[in-house]
């Protein structure tokens, strides 16, 4: 197995990892805003439609939506615990960790589309067949663009992560990482831990109000 | 004979267009905001063809709305802001900190593809009919009535939006994990505390902006009404969004400028910067203020006289950092050893026109006076002098200063100084009138008008064919001193940053042993000695 070298920018591993780290911390930082930017609109939208926004909300699927949020954090413990592994240079498991890791991610996309393919059945889909009745029609209107806006580029982050994650995992089968080497796995796991936290968020927000009364 | 440096190093094509050589991907971005600028500067120049008579006799009310929008939109998102980032930043941060690269080479390459393409996505968006939103693209008018290519050219800006974010992340990590041995925050030149402050605001702003124009992007194609009042959408949202990113993008046009004028004042005064603390935090003060006054672009959108109160007292506490900088150069000038070479003629420029830009500033800041002047040639001239007379010149002071380590060859220095002079002259000719303008109550964005404001409208044309000529000059002397200019040294200016004690033009690697850095960044003394940080 090849002993890992630093990029010719960086002086050590130590520094690369370092690098590595803080980019991918600086990244989510304008991830957050990213989001931020749609869930202020959102929460401004829902200020001003209480009463419409929790109607609509209760149209959604909270079953899928919460078996869902239970399907991404489980994700996110098994990434945690391959890079741990794969810092103990236990190639295998830790590969094996991260394809479950990636394979739960699909199973989210499915029930992700199960769940889109109920609400265009039920005329839930602005711009391709809304249609809803009563005197809330135009708040449940505005709430279901910003659900598919919302869940749609959540949606695309967790697809690309389910890339990431089985390359890295590739990797990992490979032995290129080790207690010294483990860069691209660390950011990897940040990034996957980061779309699980947005969907912890859009659940509260998207799924919940409305349902306590 | 030079040994081999990072533009000798391998000359085919491949190796320019898949570099991920910082250097030589400043040298394309330079390329590339250089036919930005132009771009942007044609349609600049037939506006104000069109603005010489009160009539609309040169192009149509609805070609005019295009060519503002045009000349906003190239100017701002591919000329200004990534002005002296992405060039003179990518080239001078890894040398000023005495490493080898940025922290993510390949990134930096991908940042400039995005730039072009979302470049060449606007432009595409002008050659087949233009868009008249202005470079604001406010709502509805945006989503709902505008007959222009709103969605190809929010697709251009927000392609390169993503450029704008990589380049700032870039920094910061550079900044952060990357600075040689010995060199310590406070050790760090001026320019780069500022480009951190920069970074920090592309790298926070830019995501909103994103979002904001993907929302606006859908509600065009789909009519999904998120800002159709009609739907329970609402207009004023957008501006709040828009602004959120806007008003801290001047400060990312803004900032840059002032790190260049800060190393320049110290170099050609032969003196360390006066307060380099000071001038330091302020960057960061303004990145940080900047987030909360982007109300004040808001005062008469029907936004609460509560939130005008604040965002108007924020505005304020800006101009307390700005004036620090500005009082800082003056004092770090005072007793200098000062010579007059181009660069120092820039950044003298910068320091009297931003002074104008910023105080005006403070006029729109007060609520009552705003109200007055909003949407008129005031806030035109105001703006103007920040970006143009503050930013444009700074990048051309910069880009003079850093020209004989970038290409390895000395500029011509009486045609640059006439140049500055004339752009100086140019500038203050075209912009000055129009604060005169907008008290009158010229409105911005009309192309005709009362015959009694012509006089101010021709002077400020007449002005801007000179300005024109001035810019132009530049691409002509530096262009001829590629080739035919003579060798520059390792150091010309004498100065005391990591930059200077690598050959110029640097190899590819930059540094043939990693500096260690042993004191502060401007250590001159008055005869006019200077001592290099790792000296």
């Amino acid at each position: 197995m090849p002993e890992a070298q630093p990029a010719f920018q960086f002086v050590d591993l130590r520094q690369q990892q370092q690098t590595a780290q803080l980019g991918m911390w600086t990244f989510i930082a304008t991830e957050v805003l990213f989001f931020g930017g749609l869930i202020l609109a959102y929460c401004v939208y829902r200020t001003g439609n209480p009463d419409g926004f929790a109607e609509a909300a209760r149209h959604t699927k909270i079953v899928i939506g919460a078996i869902n949020t239970g399907v991404l954090l489980t994700s996110s413990f098994l990434v945690a615990w391959a890079v741990t592994v794969a810092r103990l240079r236990q190639s295998g498991i830790a590969s094996v960790l991260l394809w479950l890791a990636a394979l739960l991610g699909l199973g989210f996309l499915a029930l992700k589309g199960i769940e889109y393919a109920i609400e265009y059945h039920e005329h839930l889909v602005p711009a391709l067949n809304f249609a809803y009745g009563g005197p809330n029609a135009a708040s449940v209107y505005l709430f279901f663009c910003f659900y598919f806006i919302a869940t749609g580029l959540h949606a695309l982050h967790v697809a690309i992560g389910i890339v990431v994650l089985a390359v890295i995992g590739r990797q990992a089968r490979r032995g290129l990482y080790s207690d010294r080497y483990h860069a691209p796995a660390t950011v990897a796991a940040l990034y996957w831990h980061f779309v699980d936290v947005v969907w912890v968020f859009l659940f509260a927000l998207i799924y919940l109000p409305g349902r306590a009364s | 004979m030079t040994a081999r440096n990072y533009l000798t190093e391998d000359n085919s094509l491949s190796s320019w267009f898949f570099t991920t050589d910082h250097k030589r991907v400043a040298v394309l971005y330079a390329a590339g905001i250089t036919l930005f600028f132009f771009i942007g500067g044609a349609a600049a120049t037939i506006i104000r063809l069109e603005l010489a008579t009160p009539q609309g006799d040169l192009v149509t009310s609805d070609v005019y709305n295009r060519l503002f929008t045009i000349h906003g939109v190239v100017m701002v998102w591919f000329f200004l802001i990534p002005s002296i980032p992405s060039t003179l930043g990518n080239f001078v941060v890894p040398l000023m900190i005495g490493a080898r690269d940025l922290a993510f080479p390949r990134l930096n390459l991908t940042s400039w593809y995005l730039f072009m393409l979302g470049g060449f996505v606007t432009l595409y968006a002008v050659f087949v009919g233009g868009i008249d939103t202005g470079w604001t693209f406010y709502t509805p008018f945006s989503t709902m009535y505008s007959n222009g290519h709103v969605v190809l050219a929010v697709t251009g800006v927000f392609i390169a939006g993503f450029s704008s974010i990589l380049t700032g992340l870039n920094f910061i990590v550079t900044i952060h994990c990357l600075r040689a041995p010995g060199l310590t925050w406070y050790r760090l030149p001026l320019f780069l505390w500022s480009l951190y402050a920069t970074s920090v605001i592309l790298a926070l702003a830019t995501p909103v902006l994103a979002m904001t124009l993907l929302l606006v992007a859908l509600d065009r194609l789909f009519g999904i009404g998120i800002f159709d009042p009609a739907r329970g959408g609402d207009p004023l949202l957008f501006q709040h969004l828009f602004w959120f990113y806007s008003h801290p993008a001047v400060y990312i046009m803004i900032l840059p400028g002032m790190g260049v004028v800060s190393e320049l004042v110290s170099v050609y005064s032969r003196k360390t910067v006066f307060g380099y603390k000071f001038v330091a935090w302020s960057a960061i003060a303004i990145a940080g203020v900047g987030f909360f006054v982007w109300g004040h672009h808001m005062f008469v959108s029907g936004q609460s006289p509560f939130a005008g109160l604040v965002f108007s007292f924020m505005s304020f506490i800006v101009a307390v950092p700005s004036a620090i900088k500005v009082f800082n150069w003056t004092a770090t000038m005072h007793k200098g050893f000062i010579r007059f070479d181009a660069p120092m003629l820039y950044a003298l420029a910068f320091i009297g026109l931003f002074t104008i830009g910023g105080l005006t500033g403070l006029f729109l800041a007060c609520l009552a006076y705003d109200v007055y002047v909003t949407d008129t040639y005031f806030v035109v001239a105001h703006f103007h002098y920040i970006m143009v007379g503050g930013m444009v010149t700074a990048y051309f002071g910069g880009l003079h200063y850093w020209w004989p380590k970038i290409t390895g060859r000395m500029y011509p220095e009486y045609w640059a100084r006439a140049a500055a002079i004339l752009i100086f002259f140019g500038f203050n000719m075209t912009f000055f009138p129009q604060f005169i303008l907008g008290i009158l109550g010229m409105p911005r964005r009309y192309h005709i008008y009362p015959p009694e404001f012509q006089v101010w409208h021709v002077m400020s044309s007449v002005g801007a064919s000179i300005l024109a000529v001035a810019y132009l000059l530049p691409l002509f002397y530096l262009g001829w001193s590629m080739f035919f200019g003579k060798r520059a040294p390792s150091n010309p200016w004498q100065a005391t940053g990591l930059e200077w004690q690598t050959p110029s033009p640097p190899p590819s690697h930059n540094f043939a042993a990693t500096p260690v850095v042993k004191r502060n960044p401007y250590d001159y003394s008055l005869k006019g000695e200077a001592r290099p940080q790792n000296a």
